[in-house]
């Protein structure tokens, strides 16, 4: 039998049904923005697709393959976000950030995104959860303006 | 079968308990583990002998040069080598390829020419002539796979011709497990004047090799992946074609006169060993070729042959395991790639460590292969003397279990 811990601690039900039933998959028809990108370690693929209405992020979708872990964090972003303000997805996106690369605690704003509070103690998949994030973290602010403020 | 229970005393760390488990360790193809044997060679080699070698009267470096000298002669004896001096240490085989690829093909290789290669090469035998070809403006060719994880053979002959100045195929894949007919493909290569590169890193830990029996030009393999310690490679070469060739790194120890306006290369094999080996590493894989010798490659094949025999019954009784390569464990190794519908093969081997068994997941180094087999990764348990049937059990119950939790066998969207 495994052991029923760490399986449990990385694969929470919340994560396995989301990589059973992906939330928003496929490709939007007019995306505002597009992000593409792989996790060289696994292969993982992720394509990002968001549509912006003025300060709101109406759509998110995703495409890609790999693992459970990469893939339901995907799914799990665009539920969390759809509809959300940018300014809500900039905070949600810190939030991850501290939660699996920092070694913070989950914050409330999180909501389901907690689920994947496990995967911090696994260093090599770490990545696999954050692929969706680095490129959303990429395409979020607006095309004329990066996070310093300074036009690129 | 062999005598694992005894076989396993002289592997210290096999007694690892990992994550709660005892170690199954099958990612043998990445590296296997070190018997007692090389690790107190090791241990030895620094305790007693440490001196650098080739150069100095004293007593350690006498035995230093002597013992590193002496794996040279082991090695050559292994692999049916005409004499050690066409043994050459490297790091890996990696870097014997890129030996090749400049001491020969910066030489040898023209605008116009071939290189001929096959879908199922590991990137170390890839990239190297990738970079040779743009060097020189030769071109490329892969020799194509077929469904059932064989080398298209008619492909690769269709593919070999006059302008073929090089083939370097690999000998058992690190992906498929298949046993390539080397001795077959070095025959049409010689046909149409071509060199035949062997890379061996697969087939050297596992088969009996006669490089002499293959008729290729150049072998090359690692040490890490027979036994012995990380950092030492071996590329085999007709001597004619080293002699010939010039060499990869300049420095000490590989010269015979320096002068202003020039230099003299030292004797083979010393000419491509600039500067001051890996001196003992490769010593202490004297003692892993000693090793594999009394109990013999014959029997090792035999016994990697016949558990590789059961893993393939084991696995594809499982429902949702397909598996890379050929069904028929004579024309394969240990090396068993196999996918989990619907789980990707990440999660399939973090599942596995949780309970300690340690398999690898990926591309191998093997992304022309994967793209022709439709996978982004595979999975990989690979074995090695020491393993027993009751790891390939743990195995495929752990695979079962896996199956079921990820979902009953459901088909994930992956």
């Amino acid at each position: 039998m495994a052991s029923a811990s760490l399986f449990d601690e990385l694969y929470r039900e919340v994560i396995l049904d989301h990589s059973r039933n992906p939330k928003n998959r496929g490709r939007l028809a007019a995306p505002t923005r597009t992000a593409e990108g792989m996790n060289p370690v696994c292969g993982d693929e992720v394509i990002l697709d968001l549509t912006f209405d003025r300060e709101c992020l109406s759509c998110l979708a995703f495409d890609g393959q790999g693992c459970a872990i990469s893939q339901a964090s995907a799914s799990l972003m665009t539920e969390r976000l759809t509809g959300v303000s940018r300014g809500e997805a900039r905070e949600v996106c810190l939030a991850v950030r501290s939660m699996l690369v920092q070694g913070g605690e989950p914050a409330a704003i999180l909501g389901d995104l907690e689920a994947l509070h496990g995967v911090a103690k696994f260093p090599v998949r770490v990545k696999c959860a954050m692929l969706a994030w680095t490129l959303l973290e990429g395409i979020l602010e607006p095309e004329e303006y990066s996070p310093g403020g300074r036009s690129s | 079968m062999l005598d694992t229970a005894a076989i396993r005393k002289d592997f210290p760390i096999l007694n690892e308990v990992v994550n709660g488990h005892p170690l199954v360790y099958l990612d043998n193809a990445a590296t296997t583990q070190k018997p007692r044997q090389v690790i107190q060679a090791l241990v030895h080699y620094y305790e007693h002998d440490n001196a650098n070698i080739h150069r100095g009267i004293h007593t350690l470096a006498v035995r230093a040069t002597e013992a590193y000298e002496g794996t040279r002669r082991k090695v050559a004896a292994h692999i049916g080598a005409a004499s050690p001096e066409e043994v050459v240490f490297t790091r890996n085989t990696t870097e014997a390829i890129n030996l090749i690829a400049h001491g020969w093909g910066d030489r040898f290789v023209n605008e116009g020419d071939e290189i001929v290669l096959s879908l199922m090469e590991h990137h170390s035998n890839i990239v190297p002539w990738q970079l040779l070809a743009r060097r020189r403006g030769a071109a490329l060719r892969f020799a194509d796979v077929t469904p059932d994880g064989y080398l298209d053979l008619d492909s690769m002959r269709a593919l070999i011709g006059p302008r073929t100045k090089l083939v370097s195929v690999v000998h058992m894949s690190n992906v498929l497990g298949v046993i390539n007919p080397v001795a077959e493909i070095a025959t049409v290569a010689r046909q149409f004047g071509a060199i035949t590169v062997v890379d061996g890193a697969q087939s050297a830990p596992h088969l009996p090799v006669d490089v002499a029996a293959l008729g290729c030009d150049f072998f090359a393999f690692s040490a890490h992946k027979m036994l012995g310690p990380t950092g030492v490679g071996v590329l085999w070469g007709r001597r004619d074609l080293l002699a010939a060739m010039d060499p990869f790194l300049g420095g000490g120890d590989m010269i015979s006169v320096v002068k202003q306006e020039g230099s003299t290369w030292a004797d083979l094999p010393h000419k491509f060993e600039a500067g001051t080996p890996n001196i003992a590493d490769v010593i202490a894989f004297g003692a892993a070729i000693e090793y594999l010798g009394a109990i013999g490659m014959p029997a090792i094949r035999a016994h990697e042959r016949d558990l590789t025999a059961y893993a393939l019954e084991q696995l594809l009784a499982i429902p949702g395991v397909a598996v890379q390569g050929p069904r028929n464990p004579d024309d394969r190794g240990g090396a068993v790639s196999f996918t989990v519908d619907g789980i990707h093969p990440h999660d399939v081997s973090e599942v596995l460590d949780a309970e300690g068994i340690a398999i690898r997941a990926g591309h191998h180094c093997a992304q022309l292969l994967m793209r022709k087999l439709g996978v982004p990764a595979t999975n990989r348990a690979s074995f090695a003397l020491y393993n027993e049937p009751r790891e390939v059990d743990a195995l495929t119950s752990a695979l079962r279990d896996t199956i079921r939790r990820f979902g009953h066998g459901q088909r994930l969207a992956v």
